[in-house]
């Protein structure tokens, strides 16, 4: 028996998501073989990082006819492995290019595809019992998968990366694939993007502002508030379908995910879809004229009242105490 | 262009979700329904695509039949046509939905009417399954790309971009084709007053789909256990700024 996991690169390594689905994958295989299967160099297969997380075999498919993305063309060499490996699981993490691979391999193997699961066990009969996310996390699904072969993706924000107790001794096998044509018509070209949404993902500090804020001008206040803390401004919904702010701002269940030291919620109810993106906070605190606001059942501390005397109110304290300048 | 929008019902929970006493289902007493986010913005999309190209915007729900009222809520917004795949209200896995969505197509198809795009969400707000218009695409044998937030096309060919880890994908193919979108691809319009009383009395085409039990099966839906804060209030307007900056001098993320 083996487990196979798709494993992404990021920069020089393996990317974080997959760090996470590879501890979830070691788990599953219960001391089987763990398999990584990756698309790049050789030279680019993070040797080091997949033997501490306890994989036994690398299968990494070069740059030759593959040279960028290509989902089908992924999801063909997952099928070809796992037949070739006998695995029982085949997993990636719930990224966006992980549940698009995930998919084209449910639908060329016609198994069930369950998308962001955050514990899997064997159950029985080749059965499978796990729990996944619905609602992107807001809810529980606690389910049974009978399939030939389980295909799983990983949440990304709820299994920690773990590195096995004691590293694996690995194999790595260049891949040559078989591919037709049709697997690499459609494939990505890359370009160097804007870095826009990115920083609000893992920006230090986020103010946030809501329905409250009244209109497009009264960012201006929160923009200020935001640099002096140098962090970023992040919306609801709310703000983006008035256009008043890019949806590229757009905290929540369709929108990003923030992970900030603190989130600074102003004129933002707390709908369960906007917590959805700041759950994961370390902090937050609201700024609500209503002290019944559901935001205020996540938040740690609150100020009752209007934004638009608070905020100004509190920049000109920051500016007060040191211009801003200080430490 | 012949466009087809795949949109789902789901409920529009606000500040708590609940589920039903028996674990099978959210509870939607307190709720409405709309149509998931990113799908609106699919409707968005195919009407602009028909605007600028001609042809026409045909939605698609499977659901029960309170579900006509997404299918409405489309037509009021400039959809030409709207097909209700009715069920008993059960919950429908993503491999019998795809069956369901690849029918209708080979009847529009037999009719001499085929598609020549599928629109769906990247993924449905409530199961967030993250499948069904791969699926759909594999059954009908055309390509598909996920997750797009732009689309240009000339009715031959598509230019589609999304962005991934900071960089921008870009992808060409032919028509036909599905592509699923993510809310943000465009910000959709609110409906007219004419286009409201269109809507009321458009026909709704009906079909009675087949539906089919899947390896993945639902045992109960449970609310996450979470530490639910009481925060502690600092005070009322501005006299509470001292306060909150003592806070946020402790959090260290004060200049
Ligand atoms: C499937 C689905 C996905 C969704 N995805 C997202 C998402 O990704 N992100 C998201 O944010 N939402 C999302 N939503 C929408 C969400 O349900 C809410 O509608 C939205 O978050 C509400 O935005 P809001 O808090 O700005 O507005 P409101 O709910 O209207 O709240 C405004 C708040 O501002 C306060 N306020 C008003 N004036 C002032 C003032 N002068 N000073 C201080 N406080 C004031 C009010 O007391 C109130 O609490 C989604 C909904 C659905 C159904
Ligand atoms: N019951 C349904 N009716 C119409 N479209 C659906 C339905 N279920 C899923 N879809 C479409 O498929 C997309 C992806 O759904 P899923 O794979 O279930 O997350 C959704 O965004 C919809 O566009």
């Amino acid at each position: 028996m083996t487990v196979l996991c798709l494993v992404e690169l990021d920069g020089d390594g393996a990317a974080d998501a997959s760090l996470r689905a590879l501890t979830f994958a070691r788990d599953l295989a219960g001391g089987a073989d763990l398999a990584a299967v990756l698309f790049g160099a050789a030279a680019e297969v993070p040797a080091q990082a997949l033997a501490e997380y306890g994989v036994t075999s690398a299968y990494v498919t070069g740059p030759g006819r593959l040279a960028g993305y290509a989902p089908l063309a992924w999801a063909r060499v997952l099928a070809g492995l796992a037949e070739q490996t006998g695995a029982s699981a085949v997993l990636a993490a719930g990224t966006d290019h992980g549940h698009e691979v995930m998919a084209h391999l449910g639908a060329l193997t016609g198994h069930p595809v369950a998308a962001n699961c955050v514990s899997a066990a064997p159950a029985g009969d080749g059965d499978w019992r796990l729990v996944r996310q619905r609602w992107a996390g807001l809810l529980l699904e606690d389910a049974v998968l009978s399939a030939p072969v389980a295909l799983l993706t990983v949440a990304t924000d709820t299994v920690p990366p773990q590195p096995a107790a004691s590293p694996a001794s690995l194999a790595v096998h260049v891949h040559e694939p078989d591919l037709a044509e049709e697997d690499l018509a459609v494939g990505a070209t890359e370009t160097a993007g804007q870095a826009g949404g990115a920083s609000l993902a893992t920006a230090r500090v986020v103010v946030g502002g809501g329905r409250g804020v009244g209109g497009p001008d009264g960012f201006a206040a929160l923009e200020e508030l935001a640099a002096l803390l140098g962090g970023v401004v992040g919306v609801s919904r709310v703000v983006t379908s008035e256009g008043w702010r890019p949806h590229s701002q757009q905290v929540g269940q369709t929108g990003t995910k923030i992970t900030p030291e603190l989130y600074l919620a102003c004129g933002i109810s707390g709908a369960i879809q906007h917590i959805a993106g700041c759950a994961s906070a370390k902090h937050i605190i609201a700024v609500n004229k209503d002290p019944g606001a559901p935001i205020l059942a996540h938040a740690e501390y609150a100020v009752i009242g209007d934004l638009h005397q608070v905020i100004p109110a509190l920049v000109a304290a920051i500016r007060d105490r040191g211009g801003g300048a200080a430490r | 262009m012949e466009i087809l929008v795949c949109v789902k019902r789901v409920p529009m929970v606000g500040g708590t979700i609940v589920v039903t006493a028996d674990g099978q289902d959210v509870d939607t007493k307190m709720s409405g329904f709309a149509m998931s986010p990113h799908e609106e913005c699919a409707v968005e999309e195919a009407i602009r695509l028909t605007e600028r190209l001609g042809g026409r915007v045909s939605v698609l729900t499977l659901g029960p039949p309170a579900a006509a009222e997404q299918l409405r809520d489309a037509l009021a917004l400039g959809a030409g046509r709207a097909v209700l795949l009715a069920t008993d209200g059960r919950e429908w896995g993503p491999i019998a939905t795809t069956a369901a969505i690849v029918a209708e197509a080979r009847r529009q198809a037999d009719a001499g009417q085929g598609y020549d795009l599928l629109l769906l969400g990247n993924e449905a707000a409530d199961t967030g399954d993250y499948q069904v218009g791969v699926r759909v695409a594999h059954a009908l044998g055309w390509p598909v790309v996920t997750g797009i937030k732009g689309i240009e096309t000339d009715g031959g060919t598509v230019r589609a971009r999304r962005e991934y880890r900071g960089r921008e994908e870009l992808f060409e193919f032919a028509l036909p084709a599905v592509i699923t979108v993510k809310e943000g691809i465009n910000l959709p319009r609110y409906p007219s007053l004419p286009g409201r009383l269109r809507a009321k009395r458009a026909v709704i085409e009906e079909h009675e789909p087949q539906w089919q039990p899947e390896g993945l099966r639902k045992q109960g839906l449970r609310v996450p256990e979470g530490e639910r804060k009481r925060a502690n209030v600092l005070g009322t307007g501005p006299d509470a700024v001292p306060a909150l900056v003592g806070v946020l001098a402790e959090l260290g993320v004060l200049p």
